[in-house]
């Protein structure tokens, strides 16, 4: 049976279907994959991506920025107040932000500067896949 | 004297028509609006609810109330009200109800002893308050046509603040509910402490959660989340009303339009057979006057006047060229 994904932002759904496994990463820091008959589960959710892997084959990646995630009777609900899926992601623009962010960040340690590099590394990893 | 109020009456028509023709469009315009902002209503539902769902299941697992949102100020003397209109008006008592509401709750509040401030949200507020002496405290304008997220996010953050520093004894929320496209209704709702479903404790199978970090810890991150949201919805539930009662309005003033101008069209059909009947009269009377003068009535009307001289296709006065003489 596969797991019922929803992908929620505040202002609208997302993504709505059906996936074989979904795996997202918490503000631990570690990952963590969710299949069919995972025990319920609620976690805070770290800026990074989230890939949901499609029952009928191929995945949706989308970046989160925070967020959180439910799962319970095979249901798996994504909370993010801001989320963006790889599909409508600007490639170039988040380069030039990950790029910016990291002259800033290594320039001094600045806080902003940090989340917005992590957003930008979101942001291209959820369209280009882990380097 | 005829003539001129002749047309008078034509140019009120014509305005009257292109009033209506504003009218008519905004009519128009605002019920598109309300289609969409209720489709964002809708849109915007499903965050909120699980959003709940999942304050409840932290809460069934134990976690600690202890959030600087949950708790009360006892310190603090102030009450805030947010109070949510529109920018602009034409829609009919839609601002004046909820101004009205916010304004009691006030007068209640300073009858207590009590300090106010005011968030205002939409130019409508800010203006009243001003107008009626009130100090306000925090503005937002250009959000309640069509609200975003980010929107709802820099109102709350501001509200946050000021309450998890001890500042602000209550929050309360003044806005429009949205029930249907023929009613709403002006509330005030209490937004600050957040009440939280009461939950019994481990209730249920939820209560067996797996947490990352814990239930506290994740409390205490979705609080703020939530009181975004249902900040969100209130301000989508207030510009869904705006819209409706525009809508309601504008058609109003489109149907006032129409009497208004099949009224003013008698008056002045009237006006134009009231002149007519004057200009004969004073033909004839010119004519019988003359005749007096210069002999008998036949010799003068017939030869100079013909029916296109007694009845010219308009019967200005001033135009010398169709005088008859």
């Amino acid at each position: 049976m596969p797991l019922a994904v929803e992908l929620v932002s505040p202002e609208r759904t997302l993504f709505s279907g059906d996936a074989t496994m979904v795996r997202a990463r918490t503000v631990g820091g570690g990952d963590i994959a969710f299949l069919a008959g995972h025990a319920p589960f609620v976690g805070a959710l770290a800026v990074a991506t989230v890939e949901i892997t499609l029952a009928e084959g191929g995945s949706e990646k989308a970046a989160v920025h925070g967020g959180f995630i439910e799962v319970s009777d095979d249901h798996v609900k994504i909370l993010s107040d801001l989320a963006e899926l790889a599909s409508t992601i600007d490639v170039e623009r988040a380069r030039k932000a990950q790029e910016k962010a990291q002259a800033a960040a290594q320039n001094g340690d600045d806080d902003e500067a940090i989340a917005a590099l992590a957003r930008a590394s979101a942001r291209l990893v959820a369209v280009e896949g882990f380097h | 004297m005829a003539g001129g109020q002749e047309r008078i009456l034509r140019r009120r028509i014509k305005s009257v028509e292109s009033t209506k023709k504003i009218t008519r469009a905004m009519e128009l315009i605002a019920a598109t609006r309300v289609v969409k902002a209720q489709d964002r209503a809708s849109s915007a539902r499903p965050y909120s609810d699980e959003i709940t769902t999942v304050i409840v299941d932290l809460l069934r697992a134990g976690a600690a109330k202890e959030h600087p949102l949950l708790r009360d100020n006892p310190t603090a003397n102030t009450a805030a009200f947010v109070v949510i209109t529109s920018d602009r008006g034409m829609c009919g008592g839609y601002n004046t109800n909820v101004l009205r509401l916010a304004e009691r709750a006030i007068e209640a509040a300073r009858a207590e002893g009590r300090e106010y401030s005011i968030i205002a949200v939409g130019k409508k507020a800010l203006k009243h308050f001003r107008f009626r002496g009130l100090t306000v405290d925090a503005e937002f304008e250009g959000v309640t046509d069509q609200p975003i997220y980010d929107n709802a996010r820099d109102i709350a953050a501001s509200i946050r603040r000021r309450y998890e520093t001890g500042q602000l004894a209550s929050v309360d929320l003044a806005y429009t509910q949205f029930l249907s496209a023929g009613t709403q209704q002006a509330v005030l709702r209490r937004f600050l402490p957040l009440e939280v479903p009461e939950v019994t404790e481990a209730e249920g199978p939820s209560a067996d959660l797996e947490y990352e970090p814990s239930p506290t810890g994740i409390l205490n991150e979705i609080l703020p989340r939530y009181l975004e949201s249902r900040l969100f919805s209130a301000l989508l539930d207030a510009s869904a009303s705006e819209h409706a009662s525009r809508q309601r309005a504008m058609k109003a003033a489109t149907e006032n339009a129409e009497d208004l101008k099949t009224t003013l069209s008698r008056i002045m059909n009237r006006a134009r057979q009231d002149s007519i009947t004057t200009e004969i009269m004073e033909i004839v009377g010119g004519a019988e006057a003359m005749s007096a003068d210069k002999g008998s009535a036949h010799e003068l009307i017939p030869s100079h006047l013909e029916p296109e001289h007694a009845f010219p296709v308009h019967l200005d006065r001033t135009d010398h060229s169709r005088s008859i003489h």
